[in-house]
């Protein structure tokens, strides 16, 4: 087998180091290893978006990634988006509009909408559907999602 | 998932000599996002994944006198957000905003796109419109292949196992050029191309007549095509309706498509002809400098 090899990342603003197979992917270690189980594993090839997490910013499919590629990356997941003391705009709109039901897709929905709204503060609803292309819910049928996207777009015009 | 090492060296002399010592079995990782999903379904096996993220010469985006310099490694949303850097390579933007979802186009590469090799892939016939060259190199020297070379059927191309491609370049846009890469695909986003084309032409200083054109298929062959006939009708010719549509059926003529599950062998070659219409249309629209009409996607 492999060698293990010892990663630093910073998950959710806290460096973290963590031991792992370079097969492993970067959603298996942290749903299995660092018990972060907030990001899904839906279809394990990159369509459904479950998974996603903020690489540097960006939104990628952690399945997709191995966990070795982590180094040195700043890592946020659905686990590290709510302040102390409630919730993030993003989920607070989500629960305002009803934006789920079963909620398997919804972590990777806040993740995409969040690095969407970062940056365009004020997409259009065309930009909000494209954007969350790569994430697929197979609950709402979208509109209440677009909706809370653009409710949350608002709410942080406002502040 | 199949067991492997993991490499990620930040010199390209190191990486190459991987390659050269390990007969085969050394596979490149830049983006991932075809190749872990094919390590998982056992498509392949490899001993030793070489990521190649860290060298400087593949992750290389400039324009220069010379043209675009494009690093092999290059994720597809670099590409799109580092507009000035690719302003009048527009079938390369089109293609890069189409491949994936947002989560995707974050980390895969055209590189990648290319050297995956899929019939379908969105990058190629933009590459192969935009007169691009693969850049290859190995631990003996490098070499150049035009990209409507570089694949050789479904999943394969010109690469050798000691080769790992580097770099795409560019020759720099002539004056009053425009391209376009579309496809047609049940789902805006998100989905594989049924039929994909680009083009890409330059127009004389009345914008009338074609000096130029080169037009691509993908999804109709085994491998992206480039369409030299339908190309090669255009030259000196006028811009209007008979000469694109000649154009048109020319490469429908030069499409061999097969039945599946996207589509019938017919409804292809349908499309196709539909596909370079409009293409050509949109491309010629952005030689003259007109007003975009397409959205993303669409």
């Amino acid at each position: 087998m492999a060698k293990k090899r010892i990663v630093t990342t910073t998950i959710n603003g806290k460096e973290t180091q963590f031991l792992c197979q370079p097969r492993q992917t970067l959603l298996e270690i942290l749903r299995d290893d660092l018990a972060l189980t907030g990001s899904k594993e839906g279809c394990s090839n990159g369509n459904c978006g479950a998974c996603t997490v903020l690489c540097n910013g960006k939104a990628v499919n952690s399945c997709l990634i191995l966990a070795v590629e982590a180094e040195g990356a700043e890592i946020e997941t659905i686990e590290g988006v709510a302040p102390v003391d409630g919730l993030d705009s993003l989920q607070d709109a989500f629960l305002q509009q009803a934006a789920l039901q079963c909620g398997i897709c919804t972590p990777g929905f806040i993740m995409s909408a969040k690095a969407l709204l970062q940056e365009q503060p004020d997409p259009s609803e065309e930009d909000i559907r494209f954007n969350l292309a790569g994430n697929l819910c197979r609950c709402t049928g979208y509109d209440k999602i677009v909706r809370a996207v653009q409710d949350a777009a608002a709410a942080r015009q406002q502040v | 998932m199949h067991d492997f090492d993991y490499e990620a060296p930040v010199d390209l002399d190191t990486a190459l000599r991987f390659f050269a010592e390990r007969n085969g079995s050394a596979r490149v990782l830049a983006g991932g996002t075809d190749l872990i999903d094919q390590i998982r379904l056992g498509r392949y096996a490899p001993d030793l994944l070489v990521d190649i993220k860290k060298l400087p010469e593949l992750n290389v985006l400039e324009c220069q006198e010379g043209g675009l310099r494009l690093g092999a490694a290059v994720p597809c949303s670099e590409i799109y957000r580092n507009e000035t850097v690719v302003s009048g390579y527009e079938a390369l933007v089109d293609s890069c905003r189409i491949i994936g979802g947002i989560q995707v186009q974050n980390r895969a590469s055209v590189g990648g796109n290319l050297c995956n090799s899929g019939p379908a892939a969105d990058s190629p016939p933009s590459l192969i419109v935009l007169g691009a060259r693969c850049v290859i190199a190995s631990a003996q020297g490098q070499r150049e292949v035009p990209a409507e070379e570089f694949c050789t059927g479904p999943g394969e191309n010109v690469l050798q196992q000691d080769e790992v491609l580097i770099e795409i370049r560019f020759s720099s846009r002539p004056p009053r050029s425009g391209s376009h890469y579309r496809r047609f695909t049940p789902r805006n986003e998100m989905d594989i191309a049924v039929v994909g084309v680009g083009a890409s032409v330059t127009l004389d200083e009345t914008g009338e007549r074609f000096v130029d054109a080169r037009i691509a298929l993908g999804a109709v062959a085994p491998t992206p095509l480039f369409a030299r006939e339908a190309s090669e009708s255009l030259t000196g010719q006028p811009v209007n309706d008979e000469t694109i549509a000649r154009a048109a059926e020319l490469a429908q003529q030069a499409a061999r498509p097969i039945d599946d599950m996207r589509g019938t062998k017919e409804f292809r070659i349908h499309v196709t002809g539909v596909l370079t219409r409009r293409v050509l249309a949109a491309a010629i629209g952005r030689a003259r400098g007109e007003e975009e009409g397409t959205r993303i996607g669409h």
